[in-house]
């Protein structure tokens, strides 16, 4: 039974980063989104290990080491992600993605 | 309703909210606090999920390693905040947007409350197969024997989105230095931390490593404590962050997967699979394997931390 509200705890948190990745108009905070949409959806699998409960474990062990794996990759991207962000500023002055923004501001660098 | 159930239901919520805090805040920094607060959350969450070892990762990796990435780029960030705050997507797109969310979260929702009765799994057979690794922690089994193809595949992304990283340093600073990661406070009261934690630290990380056989923990969460370890004596400025185009050190990253690799390829010259360890020694051969791959971890995760070059190579 506690499974199941973690679940749905994981399935809010999806859609709440899913939402905060499309409207956020800042780069870091729709790698912070994006997180917390990664977080929601394994927890919703976390819920499938837990109820995956036999043989004397408290859980089934392949979808807990699957999220574990998930986690460190995750991490890994946003490491990649936040030093294209950096770079982007370094090079531009500027964090936004709006192109024509962007095309502006590389302009104004080159005169 | 039992307190078990007032207390999951106490931490569900809590986790919504400040998921909801972390994405609707206004300044960056505090969006980036929430979001920590929001990993330990989860942490609780995974604890009440009788997932030890997955709390253990989340707490070391999905809050604090990438909770001290993100604050570091939000503070470099924040001079260009008040500019980046002028655009914001129109209210059509921002309608549009939460239907879409919504109807994804109620879909996922959906999805847990169908789940199959009984459920599928596996735990069985990773139970019936333990007698083969001499490991008693199921889920160090499945990381390192049953699916040991996932985790040496995962040290093969680690190795590459570090090379990704490196190469968005500037020409002149290629296989130079990355600038020491900035710590918060004054450097006497950090200087003092360093000296006094890591030791401590270092010794949690190896028992963590090596409980990790029989009991929650493992490579990835004794490698992370180790990591941040290093961070914290790099902050500190008691260590310097090394030349990455050193030899030694690219030894040392890619000794884990290497390591990996010859094991697998070992299993398959003596005839069963690739991966397939040696029954009568695979104990040892998981130990020099985690081992290897601990200190890989715990490298590779401080550079990630520690960003591109940004200082020349010294002569």
């Amino acid at each position: 039974m506690s499974a199941i509200v973690f679940g749905l705890c994981g399935a809010v948190a999806a859609g709440l980063g899913l939402y905060g990745l499309i409207t956020e108009a800042q780069p870091l905070r729709k790698i912070l989104a994006f997180n917390v949409l990664g977080a929601g959806v394994f927890l919703v699998f976390g819920v499938v290990a837990r109820r995956g409960a036999a043989a004397g474990f408290a859980g089934d062990p392949v979808p807990q080491a699957l999220v574990i794996t998930g986690m460190v990759v995750a991490f890994a991207a946003t490491a990649m992600a936040v030093a294209l962000l950096l770079r982007l500023l370094n090079l531009t002055g500027a964090t936004t993605l709006d192109a024509d923004t962007t095309a502006v501001e590389s302009d104004s660098m080159g005169t | 309703m039992t307190i078990g159930f007032a207390l999951d239901c106490g931490i569900a919520l809590l986790v919504v909210s400040v998921a909801g805090w972390t994405i609707a805040a206004r300044a960056s920094f505090a969006a980036v606090v929430g979001f920590v607060s929001f990993g330990l959350l989860v942490t609780l969450a995974w604890v009440r999920l009788a997932a030890v070892d997955v709390a253990l990762t989340e707490a070391a990796i999905g809050s604090g390693l990438t909770g001290a990435l993100l604050l570091g780029a939000a503070a470099r960030l924040r001079s260009n905040e008040v500019a980046a705050q002028a655009e914001r997507p129109g209210a059509t797109l921002r309608i549009a947007a939460a239907l879409l969310a919504a109807t994804v979260a109620a879909a996922l929702a959906a999805a847990v409350l169908l789940l199959p009765d009984p459920a599928p799994t596996l735990a069985p057979a990773a139970a019936a197969n333990s007698g083969a690794t001499g490991l008693g922690n199921p889920v160090t089994n499945v990381l390192i024997a049953f699916r040991a193809m996932d985790t040496m595949l995962e040290k093969v992304v680690l190795v590459l989105a570090l090379v990704g990283v490196w190469s968005l340093a500037a020409d002149r600073c290629w296989g130079g230095t990355p600038s020491p990661p900035r710590g918060a406070g004054t450097a006497d009261a950090t200087a003092f931390l360093a000296q006094l934690l890591t030791p401590l630290g270092i010794v949690v990380g190896i028992y963590i490593l090596w409980e990790g056989a029989d009991h929650p923990g493992g490579a990835f969460q004794g490698g992370t404590i180790l990591a941040a370890m290093w961070l914290l004596v790099m902050m500190a400025g008691l260590a310097k962050p090394p030349t990455v185009g050193r030899r030694s050190l690219r030894l040392v990253l890619i000794a884990g997967p290497a390591v990996f690799l010859v094991v697998g390829l070992g299993g398959l010259w003596l005839g069963a699979a690739f991966l397939a360890y040696p029954v009568a020694y695979a104990k040892a051969v998981i130990l020099v394997i985690e081992f290897v791959m601990t200190l890989t971890i715990a490298v590779t995760l401080g550079l990630l931390l520690a960003g591109p070059p940004a200082q020349e190579a010294p002569p």
